[in-house]
């Protein structure tokens, strides 16, 4: 037991409280905020089910970006589907015996995270050089990328290029899981990939990667198009009835 | 108005180069104290606006949610920023979706989440400075609340919300724009949009009737506070007086004619139309639309039927039933929405558009056509925004574009589509819709009908198009103003229920 590998703990311990707590502060926000009025964008669903269909082909197939321009819907869905994949392959560090469908795509998940780091580049690129998209970035837009393509790019080193010791790594997050923290190998690369997702745990209930949890509260997104049919009211508008 | 001139069509039509404050100058008039005070608005802007507005914010945050999310969700990506036909039109960044969307969301960072507190320029954070209100009266008054940016957005994050909202916390603190407010306050004041008097809507009626008496020979009524109709028609205003609106009046009236249908207007809700939703004001809006039920309750109706007109059809099909009963499906203890929905007959939709009238009669074959009498016509529709993506008509989720498209097709022979990406749900707003149709506009307004100017352009040449079919009164309003600085004869725009009036035969009912 090292002092980095402490302070990479009591971090992780952080950002995962800060994780868990922003994200149940804002999503219990989004619910209790009342819709006033029906506006889902139409043509919509009349049903309920159909309102599930609706946003399951946005979460997963991202049909309205798909709409919208190629370009930001082939290399956002290629870093979307790529960062599930990776990240359903590093559930093999918290878990012991490995689950099976975990151990089935790791294959896959290697690769993905080329396809993630080509996908993160690419909306860069597009961030860069297409004139209307760099007047609207933030510079935190460009932060959020490069951190993570750093995320991505300090994976891929360890995976192919200066590989670290993986089962200390995963005993030490084992170990984390019990609240009993142990040694990480000492190596650079890994101290910024693991930094670096310190970083994006923290901020991710306080930043624009709230679209995650936001898309399923979007009122134009989520609402059944059935306003002739059932009265729709907010508390607050109830009681100018009274 | 002259002075206006067209923009050039683009040869291909790509996305234009940034001209950033190209639009900057152009700004609507703002209201006096006499139009705002008449609303409750300050008469003003107050010394405080500041605090005021900050906290305005802070409460539509926790009324809306659709402002808290599309003020967190957007993450930049900028599937929205060609979208928009102000900035096809204008080039002007800040009129790309995202853009105008941001001058809201940078003030919102900087007084409501904690990186914009901490690090406001990191995350593009503003404080709310005079020049910063200064330009949300600018930008915010060049949105035609028209939706379509939201269509593409992955989270489908509506800017007409992000606009409505500013608008409401620009009239809290007294800055209002004069348009708008001044129509509010005639509906308020008089009945309608257009400040025509009761006694006036009366002498109109009749010479309408002598018209149409004169033109075919037959009776056709045009009843108003008729008690006991079964049928109250609530429409636009423009529809009474106003080119070509008028000429859908009477294709409605026809319709109710060749059907012994009785049906009747009513003084006190002489406009379907809803400044309201315009500046974002649930109780204006709620206010106006309760006329409606109001008339409706008096006159004790069965059927409540809209006339052509786009951002009244959202509101009547969308928001009616929640601002004022006016629909179906209310719990047995809303005594509210019970007292008039039990009055009115829930074998029909309630509301229902006139369009969706006219083509279940159709479909049942009640009314038959001469179709050659709109063999002069070669006709395109041009989808109003409000009706393509705020509302819906039928039963089937796009009725909205197939019944209007249908009803033409049965009473004309030459029926021509423009492009498929201007058209139905992507369709173009005319560019004089919520709240911009004003003279102090014209320059936007020409500016930004380019993209509708250029597809019309193509069908013209290519199909020898010459009558462009729309369902709404602003629509129609924009397209004879704009139209003709573009090259097109102002004839050419249309209602649907003008097709039905050229071609219906009336039986001698």
């Amino acid at each position: 037991m090292n002092m980095a590998s402490i302070l990479i703990a009591i971090l992780f311990y952080f950002a995962t409280l800060m994780f868990v707590v922003g994200l149940f502060y804002r999503i219990n926000t989004y619910a209790r905020t009342p819709a006033p009025l029906k506006i889902p964008t139409t043509p919509a669903p009349i049903s309920q089910s159909g309102v599930v269909l609706r946003m399951a082909r946005e979460v997963v197939f991202f049909e309205s970006l798909f709409k919208a321009n190629l370009w930001i819907w082939s290399m956002g869905w290629l870093f979307h589907a790529s960062l599930a994949l990776v990240l359903m392959r590093h559930l093999r560090y918290f878990t012991e015996p490995v689950w099976g469908w975990v151990a089935l795509i790791q294959p896959f998940g290697m690769y993905a995270g080329l396809t993630m780091l080509l996908g993160l580049l690419g909306l860069w690129a597009r961030r860069l050089f297409v004139e209307r998209i760099r007047y609207i970035s933030t510079p935190s837009d460009h932060l959020m990328l490069l951190l993570l393509i750093g995320i991505a790019a300090s994976g891929l080193v360890m995976k192919f290029l200066v590989h670290t010791d993986v089962i200390a790594v995963k005993n030490f997050f084992l170990g984390w899981m019990q609240l009993s923290i142990g040694s990480l190998p000492g190596d650079f690369v890994l101290y910024v990939h693991l930094l670096s997702v310190i970083a994006l745990l923290a901020i991710f209930p306080i930043s624009k990667l709230l679209h995650a949890p936001g898309v399923f509260f979007s009122p134009s997104r989520n609402q059944a198009d059935n306003p002739r049919e059932k009265r729709h009211i907010a508390p607050w508008a109830a009681g100018l009835e009274k | 108005m002259a002075d206006v001139a067209a923009p050039p069509y683009r040869t291909i039509p790509i996305i234009p180069a940034l001209k950033p404050g190209s639009m900057e100058g152009v700004k609507s008039f703002v209201a006096n104290d006499k139009i705002n005070e008449a609303l409750g608005f300050p008469g003003q802007l107050v010394d405080d606006w500041h605090d005021k507005a900050i906290a305005k914010m802070g409460e539509l945050l926790t009324k809306y949610r659709s402002l808290k999310v599309y003020m967190d969700a957007c993450v930049h990506c900028g599937a929205c920023s060609d979208k928009c036909h102000y900035f096809i039109g204008t080039q002007d960044p800040k009129n790309m979706p995202v853009a105008r969307q941001d001058l809201m969301r940078s003030v919102y960072r900087r007084y409501f989440t904690l990186p914009g507190k901490l690090f406001p320029k990191l995350v593009g954070a503003r404080d709310l400075t005079r020049d910063v209100l200064d330009e949300w009266y600018t930008y915010f008054h060049q949105c035609s609340e028209c939706r379509r940016c939201s269509v593409f957005c992955p989270y489908g994050i509506d800017t007409a919300e992000v606009t409505m909202a500013a608008r409401e916390i620009l009239d809290s603190v007294g800055y209002g724009q004069k348009y708008a407010n001044e129509i509010i306050g005639k509906v308020h004041r008089i009945g309608n949009n257009l400040g025509l008097p009761g006694p006036a809507l009366n002498d109109t009626l009749e010479g309408l009737e002598e018209d149409v008496k004169e033109a075919t020979g037959i009776d056709v009524r045009f009843p108003i506070d008729v008690k006991g109709a079964e049928v109250l028609l609530i429409t636009p205003s423009a529809d009474f007086f106003a080119e070509p609106h008028i000429d859908s009046l009477i294709g409605y009236a026809k319709v109710f004619h060749a059907t012994g249908t009785s049906w009747t207007l009513s003084s006190m809700a002489s406009e379907a139309g809803n400044f309201g939703m315009f500046i974002g004001n649930y109780d204006q809006l709620r206010k106006i639309a309760l006329r409606i039920r109001e008339a409706a309750l008096e006159l004790g109706v069965k059927r409540i039927v809209v006339g052509e007109c786009g951002h009244a059809w959202r509101v009547a099909y969308s928001f009616w039933n929640t601002l004022t009963g006016v629909g179906g499906g209310a719990d047995e203890t809303d005594r509210f929405a019970q007292m008039l929905q039990k009055q009115l007959d829930h074998r029909y939709k309630q509301p229902m558009h006139i369009c969706e009238f006219t083509w279940d009669l159709i479909e049942r074959g009640a009314l038959s056509f001469n179709k050659e009498a709109n063999d002069k016509h070669i006709i395109t529709f041009h989808d109003s925004c409000n009706v393509a993506r705020g509302s819906r008509m039928g039963d089937f989720a796009g009725g909205q574009f197939e019944i209007p498209r249908n009803i033409i097709k049965a009473v004309a022979n030459n029926f021509v589509e423009m492009a498929p990406e201007t058209t139905r749900e992507q369709t173009f707003c005319c560019g004089g819709g919520g709240g911009l149709l004003t003279d102090d506009l014209m320059d936007l307004r020409v500016k930004g009908a380019l993209p509708r100017m250029e597809v019309l352009q193509q069908v013209v040449d290519e199909h020898g198009v010459n009558f462009m079919a729309t369902i709404c009164a602003i629509c129609k309003a924009q397209f004879t103003k704009v139209m003709p600085i573009y090259g097109f004869d102002r004839r050419m725009v249309g209602g649907v229920h003008q097709l039905v009036s050229n071609a219906i035969i009336l039986g001698d009912k």
